[in-house]
């Protein structure tokens, strides 16, 4: 079975999203075959011009929402971390949404249960359609690598400088 | 089908509401946005009716692809009324957020009458629509307003668009902005919303908004996205608007002074370049767009420290060039003033450099400014006059809202002539002397002075004509331009997004289709364009406007030469060749003499019912 580390999940760049929806716009065809941003399970959020970010399922290890749920209507695939809903189960009483600190389980404005990120069966529409290329399909360790190569150009920008 | 088919009607003296479906005839002939906006208008209004009197209908409406996932269509509405500053028909367009919500909630339209007691706001919950109190908001800026009444309303996504002080104090140039600053910029319909006691409208919209083919349709979004990152929106994208800058000032088509000069000495200064390198912290975008436009600019030092605005050329050069003011910190807080009290920054800035030329050359005097300085080049002054007129303070204040046109008739002794207008409304940012395509494009023009009626400037700075005179075929090439811009403003496209229908009208109509299922050609759409141009004419005409001496220039262009030494030395409009202009635009479009549009050319269009209107008008001119 794969690791935390191995598992890839959608992560937003807040220094490269400008809070456009398209990620929105593009979940809610893939799953609903409509534009409803209601319905996405990507969600995008505008503080103000400076701050702005798209948020979906971070695949937490131990996940709190499926520790939540009183009639185990979640459960998180092993194989990829996502949350599964089992609607039958779901009565949308949301303590799963109260659980996650990211907001990034959701009350089905129609179905009335609730609906999280699936990943797109490992080809996640959001992030092929995200404009900015602020969304990428990735995991934790990369982030942080990434992260890390950033930081350290930047503190060595000067002898990256003159070695060109 | 991605037409909501709904049109609701709210009635602000009773606070009754009522919804009925959308003619999907109508809808065809007329598009969305602007077209069927102004078709509606003239449905529901009737003749010599005062812009700000309860009975002028105020007209909030989407296009066929608000949405929907189009980049720059999706999240669009226009609004359409009769405007207090040119007593025509106004059309001001906005993208945003707000347009998408408003479909969603199941609307193509709100069609606003009456006036309500005391000031209010509406809040369109899906199907719930109702008058809520907006006495705590009375002063607020739009941005305030937004986030009152989310907060109040509790959730962060509800949509607004809403006036500021100057609207609710008839402001005749105040705008209405949605999403802290998205304006329905020009012609002062905040102040109809104002006369209507209406402080905003809320909206949350959950529905699902179709298209008829979501295959093809998402596949042609796919397509434009692609384009977008393209050369059809470089300029957008990387130093905005503000390039423009540079550029007309090499042109000596940058006016200056009041349209005194046509080049400006701080040009450099105040130029695109200058403002991404120094302020601009970040570039952001609209709904569904990733284009990315709005360069949002915050000053980091000096006595404006922290002043923050988006910034775009037309607001720029009014607030700097014209008004002589070469810092780019006061221009961002002048815009930021403009967009805090909701007033046009384009109006706004040629109003203050009127003021400004009318104080050099003694018209008035420190005694009617209350002791302020107001030379060309003094910025606080500019920022000072700013709020004067948003706030309606004071004598200036308040005769400056009344806009150029009127502020020159009150204050009379020759001031009418430094008032730069047409049809009452203030000019956009082109030297008309140097760009004479342009000045025969803004002069017929429905709306008054705009560059965005039929981008007649374009051809004059691209050199595809001879930009000096005005010649036969200019008619024509205004013509094709006003009905392509019709129809890019029914479907509401952003006009920056302009170049990526590599196909054009074809591209347009393909749009179109996918979304809304009715099927559309070219030629339909451009036909389209063309009615809602007339159908325009007609409008003024009916307002006792929209004839050949309706269609004027300001006294500077045709009577001041531009006194800079190079090529544009003593340039000027000559009356001889507007008139050549003017005969052969009204030749190509089927118009009299007299720029009323023919009974034949109506019946041609399908405005049959149009024809009582003109001929009235072209028997009572014999």
């Amino acid at each position: 079975m794969p690791t935390i580390h191995e598992k890839k999940f959608v992560s937003g760049d807040p220094s490269k999203c400008i809070g456009c929806c398209v990620c929105e716009y593009a979940c809610s065809m893939e799953h609903e075959n409509t534009y409803n941003p209601t319905k996405s399970r990507i969600r995008a959020i505008r503080l103000n011009s400076f701050v702005n970010l798209a948020v979906a399922c971070r695949l937490c290890e131990d996940s709190p929402c499926v520790a939540a749920c009183p009639r185990d209507a979640l459960m998180q695939s092993e194989e990829t971390g996502i949350i599964l809903v089992d609607e039958d189960k779901c009565n949308g009483c949301g303590w799963c949404i109260e659980a996650c600190d990211y907001g990034a389980i959701q009350l089905h404005p129609e179905s009335k249960k609730v609906f999280v990120c699936d990943l797109c069966d490992g080809e996640p529409k959001c992030v092929e359609w995200c404009p900015e290329e602020a969304l990428d399909f990735t995991t934790k360790d990369i982030i942080s690598q990434k992260a890390r190569i950033s930081a350290v150009k930047k503190l060595f920008q000067d002898a990256l400088k003159s070695e060109k | 089908m991605s037409y909501a088919k709904r049109i609701l009607y709210v009635d602000l003296t009773t606070g009754k509401t009522e919804i009925k479906p959308l003619d999907e005839k109508l809808a065809k002939e007329y598009i969305g946005g602007i077209g069927l906006g102004m078709k509606l208008f003239l449905d529901h209004s009737k003749a010599g009716v005062d812009a700000l009197s309860p009975e002028n209908p105020l007209i909030f409406i989407t296009g066929p692809l608000s949405g929907t996932m189009a980049p720059s269509a999706g999240n669009s509405y226009a609004v359409v009324s009769k405007s207090p500053l040119t007593d025509g028909i106004n059309e001001s367009k906005a993208h945003g957020f707000f347009g998408s919500e408003l479909k969603r909630a199941g609307y193509d339209a709100i069609i606003f009458t009456g006036k309500s007691e005391k000031l209010v706001y509406v809040w369109i919950d899906d199907e719930s629509v109702q008058l809520l109190d907006a006495e705590h908001l009375k002063g607020k800026s739009p941005a305030e307003t937004d986030d009152t009444i989310r907060e109040e309303l509790g959730d962060f996504y509800i949509r607004v668009s809403a006036i500021g002080e100057a609207g609710e104090k008839l402001v005749r140039v105040a705008c209405i902005i949605n999403d802290e600053f998205r304006a329905i910029g020009r012609g002062g319909m905040g102040a109809v919303m104002g006369s209507k006691n209406l402080k905003a409208v809320a909206v949350r919209g959950t529905k699902d908004v179709n298209v008829a083919d979501a295959e093809e349709f998402t596949e042609f979004v796919r397509t434009i996205h692609e384009r977008m990152k393209g050369p059809a929106t470089r300029k957008y994208r990387t130093l905005g608007t503000p390039e423009n800058v540079l550029v007309l000032n090499a042109l000596a088509a940058l006016p200056t002074r009041n349209f005194s000069q046509a080049t400006f000495e701080g040009a450099e200064k105040v130029s695109g370049e200058y403002l991404n390198e120094r302020y601009v912290k970040k570039i952001i975008g609209c709904a569904t767009c990733g284009m990315r436009c709005d360069h949002i600019a915050v000053v980091p030092e000096g006595e404006y420290k922290g002043s923050t605005s988006r910034i775009e050329f037309e607001c720029l050069w009014a607030v700097g060039p014209l008004c002589a003011v070469d810092r780019l910190d006061a221009i961002i807080e002048a815009i930021r003033l403009c967009d805090y009290y909701g007033i046009d920054g384009i109006s706004t800035g040629v109003i203050v450099a009127f003021a400004m030329d009318l104080y050099e050359n003694g018209i008035i005097t420190k005694k009617d400014t209350d002791g302020m300085d107001l030379s060309f080049g003094n910025h606080a002054a500019l920022v000072e006059t700013i709020k004067r007129i948003g706030t309606r303070t004071g004598w200036l204040g308040n005769v400056l809202a009344e806009g150029s046109m009127r502020a020159g008739k009150e204050i009379g002794r020759g001031a009418e002539k430094y008032a730069n207008h047409i049809k009452g409304m203030e000019l956009p940012g082109y030297d008309l002397r140097t760009l004479k395509t342009a000045a025969l494009g803004f002069s017929v023009s429905y709306r008054g002075a705009c560059h965005l009626r039929s981008g007649a400037y374009s051809p004059d700075v691209k050199g595809k004509v001879d930009r000096f005179k005005i010649e036969k075929g200019r008619g024509k090439l205004i013509m094709d331009g006003e009905d392509l811009y019709n129809v890019v403003d029914s479907l509401i496209l952003c006009k920056f997004s302009r170049g990526v229908m590599y196909d054009g009208l074809k591209d347009m109509a393909k749009y179109y289709t996918l979304a809304t299922g009715i099927e559309m050609t070219p030629e339909e759409l451009i036909k389209a364009g063309e009615r809602i141009n007339n159908l325009a004419r007609v409008i003024n005409i009916r307002e006792g406007k929209g004839t050949r001496k309706d269609d004027t220039l300001p006294w500077k262009i045709m009577n001041v030469p531009v006194p800079d030494e190079g090529i544009a030395k003593g340039a000027v409009v000559n009356q001889k060749e507007f008139d050549l202009g003017l005969d052969d635009y009204y030749s190509v479009r089927g118009w009299t003499k007299d720029g009323i549009p023919t009974p034949e050319k109506l019946k041609e269009l399908g405005l049959k019912d149009l024809v009582s209107i003109v001929k009235k008008k072209i028997s009572s001119m014999k």
